[in-house]
């Protein structure tokens, strides 16, 4: 079994598509939603982790190339500013995951792994200079 | 300068110290460096080899704000109300001179109706603004007079145009600061961050070892008249800061343990850099201004070094809870903690482990303090001569 962490863009002419139910009932994938927004006759997004065996994951990241989803990876969805960063560290007790870490033993530099958010944004609510920063650019 | 008249094996004067760097031969180190040359060498021979030793802090810091004269117009107005951006400048200073506060929020914010507030923006961004060269909205309103009969003012303006803009911060450079926590059961939102109930985290804010007012403990060498790295640029030292309260409770070495000393800072605006000054939106609790701050202090005799070699294990604050003690004013305190402790990431409270923060940037403290230390031997910094002491 393999998990993927991935965004998926909507066009206009998906968003009614049902495409979490072909994903399950049609791939065999686990989808765990962390997050999703679909803007009505926008582009829609949903921040996913698909989990299923390589075969069952090829299937489907197939599935939504034909149907026109877009498969992102997350840092299109959140961002760590690092010019805007000061590396105050405010952020770091309040990741639940430990995607913000520090380096207290010797730069004190603050870093990201997208891997391990789960999109919670305690970050972005704590973080008073707007280093982490949502959406694309 | 303060000193009692004890006779020291090394004795040197800011003069010869500025005739070195003018001759290109100071001695030049940061104040983590100074720490292993005092422990090994000595203080009289740190004293001897070393001229000065450079700070720096990075950090939110309330008690900022900008004096801004932004010229006259046809026909002349006596400015009496003045927004900028329109975060509210105060007028009554005289006809187009104002001065804009860093913690003002601007004048539609929802402030904490809509709990915890956001404040994106306010007199600290309006700062970085103008720093990052944006064009910042002026408007202005005035009674008329037979000498300034306009009655309202509006323009664009830049930092460049301005005929002159003053940083003036009454109160920076903290020497020491409380570590809070939130022992209630519900989340806090404070000038020290975002407290999590339970005492689930804990935020300190101070470049420790690095702090500028850490390493003259009892103002020998900071005074009226000091010459600084203020907001990427040059600035002084021009009085005692707001809250200088110089009879905190110290240690054996002479370093509070509690807040104490602060100074006041002054500088040209045009001189500093977006980068140095950053407008900051603290989360319920309102608008400030990160500021970077330096202070060079010079080596000028065997006390001062050792002062200058203080480490994070013998610099020490008080933990507070800001959900009780700190509103009501009780000035009680959970305990003192050193900053070794702080920066190690956890302290003991009780039984609990509590994870700690700096709010202060320990990367831009190091990089204020290096630059500092690049700008005098390059010769482009030379110190200045207090003219008076921080009442001690």
């Amino acid at each position: 079994m393999k998990q993927v962490r991935t965004v998926l863009f909507f066009p206009p002419e998906s968003v009614e598509e049902p495409v979490t139910y072909h994903l399950i009932s049609d791939h065999g994938l686990r989808v765990n939603i962390l997050r999703a927004r679909i803007d009505p006759g926008k582009q829609g997004r949903m921040v996913v982790d698909l989990e299923g065996d390589d075969s069952q994951l090829a299937a489907g990241l197939n599935y939504l190339e034909r149907i026109g989803v877009e498969v992102k990876p997350l840092t299109t969805e959140i961002r760590h500013m690092e010019e805007t960063c000061t590396a105050c560290t405010a952020c770091i007790p309040h990741c639940p995951t430990g995607a913000l870490s520090v380096d207290r033993d010797d730069s004190w530099a603050v870093a990201f792994e997208p891997e391990k958010c789960i999109l919670c944004l305690s970050c972005m609510e704590v973080c008073i200079y707007g280093a982490m920063v949502l959406g694309e650019e | 300068m303060t000193g009692k008249q004890r006779k020291f094996k090394v004795t040197k004067t800011i003069q010869g110290i500025n005739d070195r760097i003018r001759s290109g031969d100071v001695v030049v180190v940061n104040a983590e460096e100074m720490i292993d040359i005092v422990k090994n060498e000595g203080a009289a021979e740190a004293a001897r080899r070393i001229d000065v030793v450079t700070t720096g802090t990075f950090a939110p810091m309330c008690s900022s704000g900008a004096f801004i004269n932004f010229g006259h117009g046809k026909p002349t107005i006596k400015a009496s109300r003045v927004w900028l951006n329109n975060v509210p400048a105060y007028g009554g200073v005289a006809a187009v001179d104002c001065y804009l506060g860093a913690t003002e929020p601007c004048e539609d914010d929802p402030l904490n109706k809509v709990w915890p507030g956001e404040f994106n923006y306010g007199g600290g961004h309006v700062i970085q603004d103008l720093l990052a060269g944006k064009k910042i909205h002026l408007r202005a309103e005035g009674y008329g007079t037979s000498c300034y009969p306009s009655r309202s003012l509006e323009k664009e303006v830049t930092l460049k145009g301005l005929p002159m803009a003053t940083l003036c911060n009454p109160r920076n450079g903290y020497q020491n600061y409380n570590c809070a926590v939130n022992l209630s059961k519900k989340t806090i939102y404070t000038y020290m961050g975002t407290l999590k109930p339970g005492a689930a985290n804990a935020n300190y804010c101070s470049a420790g070892q690095l702090s500028p007012l850490f390493n003259d403990p009892l103002y020998r060498t900071i005074g009226l008249g000091t010459r600084i790295f203020l907001g990427g640029g040059q600035g002084f030292v021009t009085w005692h800061g707001t809250q200088h309260n110089p009879k905190a409770k110290r240690t054996e070495k002479g370093v509070p343990v509690s807040p104490a000393g602060t100074l006041w800072v002054m500088g040209d605006l045009k001189q500093m850099s977006p980068k140095w000054l950053m407008g900051v939106s603290i989360r319920g609790y309102g608008c400030s201004l990160a500021v970077g701050l330096g202070v060079p202090i010079p080596v000028l005799n065997e006390e001062i070094a050792a002062f200058t070699g203080i480490s994070d294990e013998d610099l020490f604050t008080q933990v507070v809870d800001y959900s009780s003690d700190y509103p009501n004013g009780t000035g009680k305190t959970l305990g003192q903690v050193s900053y070794a402790q702080l920066k190690s990431g956890s302290i003991q409270l009780g039984k609990k482990t509590v994870p700690t923060v700096p709010l202060s940037s320990m990367v831009r403290a190091r990089e204020i303090a290096e630059m500092l230390k690049q700008w005098i031997v390059k010769g482009r910094f030379f110190l200045g001569e207090p003219q008076a002491p921080l009442p001690g």
